[in-house]
Order: structure tokens, then C-alpha cells, then sequence
């Protein structure tokens, strides 16, 4: 037997490599002038879906909501070896917070008709770590959050050890569940050269040049399938605006004020000065 | 979810394992106390597990009002489910306007189930809780004495408040150390209000085969001296001078995220809005641009040093002293003048 394996992944500005220039003028996010990158925790999530998959078959599909731009990480996901990706894509899902975002992939997941979800623990752009957990809450699923090593799937259900920060724990969850997994669950397998020959010319529809005909790329496993709102049957009251019950008062863009501090020289005399001072003022020695 | 309630208290979800608190709940108590005061409500608890009600009087003590006791053998681990169903049941039959809890492992797995099947909205991570008034322009409705989530986000570029105006309960957590540690009133005393969530054994979803607990070998939070290295360092080669200044101080050696993230040091030695906050008498941050994710986590410390090779790193407009040179001279300097410092003080 096999298993219906989803994964749910993010294309995440990198925060990592935020610049001067991320920012515009009015404090805002210039999100265009950020490299758009794979959220890594994402990633782990995906190998676990494969290796799953590998060890008792099954399919492997990657779900993200976004933009066409965001079907980069799906073809990626292709290239790794996911059987199949679907991009979430519609404007009634803008400015959905984490309640309606995980309203809107579970439908996702619900239309799939899933045994087994795997998210990343959480994504570097808001680390909120809450669409996992509140995508099982809806779907009724067992939540299995942190997994740090895959023990097995079995009869049973699915048996994780979970890093806890202050330890770990041992505990199997009854089928269907999801899971959220951490980056040190293990390291993402890379590209395989003959997906990759094949995947990289993936594309959902809104991606195609014109002329290009979708079913022909569909013919040959090219068509990144696109689902809106609609064909995931969702309550416009749960989705975008209407359905998310936090709301922002304002935004404020970090400018420090200038120091104030007292600058020593990176000289031997600089710091011994320095350490002087500190042991003066008690507050070393 | 429940409907806004302005005669709703302030609650802290009480946490504790084997009959311990973690030391969240207690810090939430003395942000909850303040925030209650403010609208004029009483303060409560909510304290989940089994034979836990010896634990109400520490509550009490801490500034608590009211303990709401969820009391079940089938209660005496943490699972998502159950702990979810007894949190919702106390939520909808009392009504509380904020719940806070601290963003640990079990915080930040019990929150986002307990927003969800509230349909409520949750902020994760706060750095700073506050009552103010949101104006919705779109609709030009103001809402009076709301709870203002406060968090960095987007690598933190940016800080934001935000609300949750009409879905209630108001939700967020907060990371250990964030808030003063609440003081205890000894003797103070409060009402303990038992609850019967009806948990049966279909709500425990999980087979536990094993919990191994260890206690942190990391204690950021009581280290008097902190120094903490960040991306700057280039590799983990370098990274070592991080650790020999705090061993030649006596104090405790940390890192940024990014210092994690590139494993120059573990994730129990982060400082920062996702890792630990520390108050120490001095911190040294070396090599580390200072973003407002990590000067969140340091930003209270009594005396700041910073040492950067970039003259207008961030770091800088937060410290009391800085050095701006090669790290990997400017520290072993450091460290040759602190020990002739030293010794020249021990033998005067």
C-alpha cells in the first residue's frame, strides 16, 4: 500500500539577504527587489514526503499558494522528485493572515484527500510556525509538530522522534496527520539531472507564452495544474480580509537614532582603555 | 470564536510539566497584571494537567486572581488535542478578552489549535504588549482598548502592531525572558475556580512511547556576561574567539540567528526575538550587524559593546562602547588586555 503524501511549501522572500533596498521609501516591503527562495524548512518537509514515499510508495504532492511567480519552487519541487504540483493561486486570497491561509490549504488538502501532510515547522518571512498546526486543526487531522527523525509509518500510524528544545519525544500519531519538520530532520536530496531536463520547462497556465497550448504541455506532464477558490469549494467568509481576524495598526520602519556610544580604537592602547573603563565602572572584574 | 467582551479578563495559560512551571507563565503574569489594571479586569490562569491544584497558590502568589483548574489523569502529559479541548472549553464558558502564552514548544503547538478552532487571531513572538485604540479606516470604525500585538518582522526591517478588533479572544505569545519576571506576594490568595471539560480517551490522539526532558547546559538568562558572535565572524574557525572572551570572563558565549542558522554555535545559545532575551550586567556582540530581531533579544542589557568591522552597522546606534576594526585582531587584543587588566587588579 501506498500513501497520499502532501506537502504544503512557501516561496519566501530571504530574509537572510535583506538590504537597504528591500525597504521602500515609506517603510513599506519593496518584496520585489528580494531574492524569492524555497522556504528551507519546506525542503526538509519535502524529504520526508520522499523518503515516505520511497520506502512504502504512494505520491508526493507539493501544494504552495501563491503568485505564478511562486510555481518556481514548484518545479523545483519536480526536479526533486515530486510526482505532481499544484499551485493555489487567486486574488480573493490576498491579505490572508495565517487563519485564512491555513482555511485555504486545507481545502487544498481536503480535495487531495490526503493520508499524510508535511510541512516545514514554520517560514523565515513571519516565523509564526501556526499554518501546520491550524491546517490539522481544520482538517481533524492528528498534528504532530517539530519531527526530527522519521522512525516509521506503519499500521499504527506515523512514529517521529520530536525535538522539543529542552528535549525529545517519542510518539506515534493515528493516520491521517500532519506533520511540521525541522531543519535538522534531515538534508533536502538534490536535483536529479533527468527530472531537471524535463521539470524546469514546467509551467502553470498563466506562465505560458501565448500560442502555447496547455493541453500539450499537459500531454507531456508539463502543466503545473492551478486551482482557485472556486474549485477548492472555499467560503469566501474564512478567505482574504474577511477571514483573517488580525489586522495590522501600523507598520514602522526600524531607523535606529544614531549612537551614542564611546568609540575606542582597534589598537592594543584602544583596548586596554576599554577594559580599564569597564573594570573602573564595575562592570567586568 | 466568542464575541468581543470588554468585562472579559486578562488570562495566562499556566504551563507546567511534571508538576513544574516553565518560567513564561510566571513573566506573563507580571505583563497580565499590568494589562488587567488597565482595563480595569481581573487577571486568571489557566492551569491544565494532573494533580496540579497544589500549583494554584504559586499562581496566586504570582498575581493571579482567579486559577481556572482543568484537573484529569488523562491530562498529565501535553498533547495537542486534548489540551486544545480543555483551553477552548474554559475560553467559551468564561470568555476572557486576551489569553497570552509563552511561545515554547508546547506554547507555540497548543496556540495556533486554540486560534483555529476559536476562530480568533493569534500573533506569534511578540516583543511588547500594549492597550491602544485601532481606527479601521476602511469602515472608519474605532475600537477602544485593544491589545497591541507588537512584533519585528520581515527580518526585522519593520516592527507591527497589530489587532485583533472583533474575533476574539485577543491571542498572542511571547518568548521566555521577554517580560520581567513577575514578584511573588507570599500569602497572597485568589479564588480557584475547578473545571470539568469532559476530556475522555478519543481526545488523546498520540501513543507517547518516550519523553526525555534535559535540563538547558545553557543558562543565557542568568549569565552576568554575555558574548554573543554573529555572521560577521566568516566561519567557525573564527567563531572560537567568541568563546574564548567569554571563557576568559566568565561569561556565557551566544550567538545571532544567522550565527545558528550558518552552525557556528546551537540554537540554545540564540539571542534574539526567535531565541533567548538577556539582561546582563555587560553584552558583547561581535561581528553582528544588529538587527532589530536580535537587539530585541539584548537591547536591555545594562552595558553594550559592539565590535564590527562596519562603521555603520546597526549594532552600533544600540551600544554604549564600540570598536570598529578586524574582529579577528580587535578580540584577542581584548582578551590580552583583559587579562593583564585582571591580574593587575587581583595582585593590587
Amino acid at each position: 500500500m501506498g500513501y497520499n503524501i502532501v506537502v504544503c511549501a512557501k516561496q519566501v522572500p530571504d530574509t537572510k539577504r535583506i538590504t537597504g533596498d528591500a525597504m521602500k521609501e515609506d517603510g513599506t516591503v519593496n518584496r520585489a527587489a528580494l531574492p524569492a527562495i524555497f522556504n528551507p524548512e519546506d525542503l526538509n518537509a519535502l524529504e520526508t514526503a520522499l523518503a515516505v514515499r520511497d520506502a512504502h510508495g504512494g505520491t508526493v504532492t507539493v501544494v504552495t499558494m501563491g503568485p505564478p511567480n511562486a510555481c518556481e519552487i514548484l518545479r523545483d519541487s519536480l526536479c526533486r522528485g515530486a510526482d505532481k504540483a499544484i499551485l493555489v493561486s487567486d486574488r480573493r486570497a490576498a491579505a490572508s493572515d495565517t487563519l485564512a491561509t491555513s482555511y485555504i490549504l486545507s481545502q487544498a488538502v481536503r480535495k487531495l484527500n490526503a493520508d499524510l501532510v508535511f510541512c516545514g515547522r514554520q517560514a523565515i518571512d513571519g516565523d509564526t510556525a501556526q499554518v501546520g498546526p491550524q491546517m490539522a486543526e481544520k482538517l481533524g487531522f492528528t498534528l504532530v509538530t517539530y519531527l526530527e527523525e522519521l522512525i516509521n509509518v506503519g499500521n499504527d500510524g506515523i512514529r517521529v522522534k520530536r525535538n522539543v528544545g529542552n528535549g525529545w519525544e517519542d510518539v506515534t500519531a493515528k493516520l491521517p496527520a500532519l506533520v511540521t519538520v525541522l531543519d535538522t530532520a534531515n538534508t533536502p536530496r538534490p536535483y536529479m539531472s533527468k527530472r531537471l531536463m524535463k521539470f524546469k520547462k514546467a509551467k502553470c497556465a498563466l506562465e505560458l507564452a501565448e500560442g502555447v497550448c496547455p493541453d500539450a504541455m499537459a500531454e507531456k506532464g508539463l502543466l503545473i495544474d492551478m486551482w482557485d477558490l472556486d474549485a477548492l469549494e472555499c467560503d469566501m467568509q474564512w478567505v482574504g480580509m474577511a477571514g483573517s481576524p488580525t489586522k495590522v495598526n501600523r507598520i514602522l520602519s526600524v531607523v535606529l537614532a544614531g549612537g551614542d556610544y564611546e568609540e575606542f580604537e582597534p589598537t592594543e592602547a584602544g583596548a586596554a582603555k576599554l577594559v580599564s573603563e569597564l573594570i573602573e565602572e564595575h562592570t567586568i572584574g | 470564536m466568542i464575541e468581543v467582551n470588554k468585562q472579559g479578563e486578562v488570562w495566562v495559560f499556566a504551563e507546567q510539566e511534571e508538576g513544574h512551571f516553565a518560567e513564561v507563565p510566571l513573566e506573563l503574569l507580571s505583563k497580565g497584571r499590568e494589562l488587567a489594571d488597565q482595563l480595569g479586569v481581573g487577571l486568571g490562569t489557566v492551569l491544565i494537567g494532573s494533580g496540579v491544584e497544589g500549583m494554584a497558590k504559586t499562581l496566586f502568589e504570582h498575581g493571579s486572581d482567579k486559577v481556572y483548574l482543568v484537573d484529569d489523569a488523562k491530562l498529565a502529559q501535553y498533547q495537542t488535542a486534548s489540551y486544545t479541548k480543555a483551553v477552548c472549553h474554559c475560553i467559551e464558558a468564561y470568555k476572557p478578552q486576551i489569553l497570552l502564552v509563552g511561545a515554547s514548544a508546547i506554547g507555540r503547538d497548543l496556540c495556533p489549535t486554540v486560534a483555529s478552532t476559536m476562530k480568533c487571531g493569534l500573533t506569534a513572538d511578540c516583543t511588547d504588549l500594549q492597550i491602544g485604540t485601532h481606527i479601521e479606516k476602511r469602515t472608519d470604525t474605532t475600537y477602544e482598548n485593544l491589545l497591541y500585538q507588537i512584533r519585528p518582522a520581515f527580518g526585522g526591517n519593520i516592527i507591527a502592531t497589530i489587532v485583533n478588533p472583533q474575533r476574539w479572544p485577543q491571542m498572542a505569545t511571547v518568548r521566555e525572558g521577554v517580560m520581567p519576571m513577575s514578584e511573588a506576594t507570599p500569602g497572597r490568595e485568589g479564588e480557584l475556580v475547578r473545571v470539568n471539560t469532559g476530556i475522555t480517551e478519543d481526545d488523546l490522539k498520540l501513543i507517547i512511547h518516550e519523553i526525555h526532558r534535559e535540563a538547558s547546559k545553557v543558562d543565557l538568562k542568568g549569565a552576568r556576561i554575555v558574548v554573543a558572535g554573529g555572521a560577521g565572524l566568516g566561519n567557525k574557525e573564527n567563531f572560537k574567539h567568541v568563546w574564548d572572551l567569554a571563557h576568559c570572563l566568565g561569561g556565557t558565549a551566544a550567538g545571532s540567528r544567522a550565527a545558528v542558522d550558518l552552525g557556528y554555535i546551537p540554537h540554545d545559545h540564540q539571542v534574539g526575538q526567535t531565541g533567548t532575551t538577556v539582561r546582563p550586567a555587560l553584552y558583547i556582540a561581535i561581528g553582528i550587524s544588529g538587527a532589530i530581531q536580535h537587539t530585541a533579544g539584548m537591547k536591555e542589557s545594562a552595558k553594550i559593546l559592539a565590535i564590527n568591522s562596519d562603521p555603520k552597522a546597526d549594532i552600533f546606534k544600540v551600544a554604549h562602547y564600540g570598536i570598529c576594526g578586524d574582529l579577528n585582531e580587535v578580540v584577542p587584543m581584548l582578551i590580552k588586555a583583559i587579562r593583564g587588566g585582571m591580574s593587575v587588579k587581583t595582585n593590587g
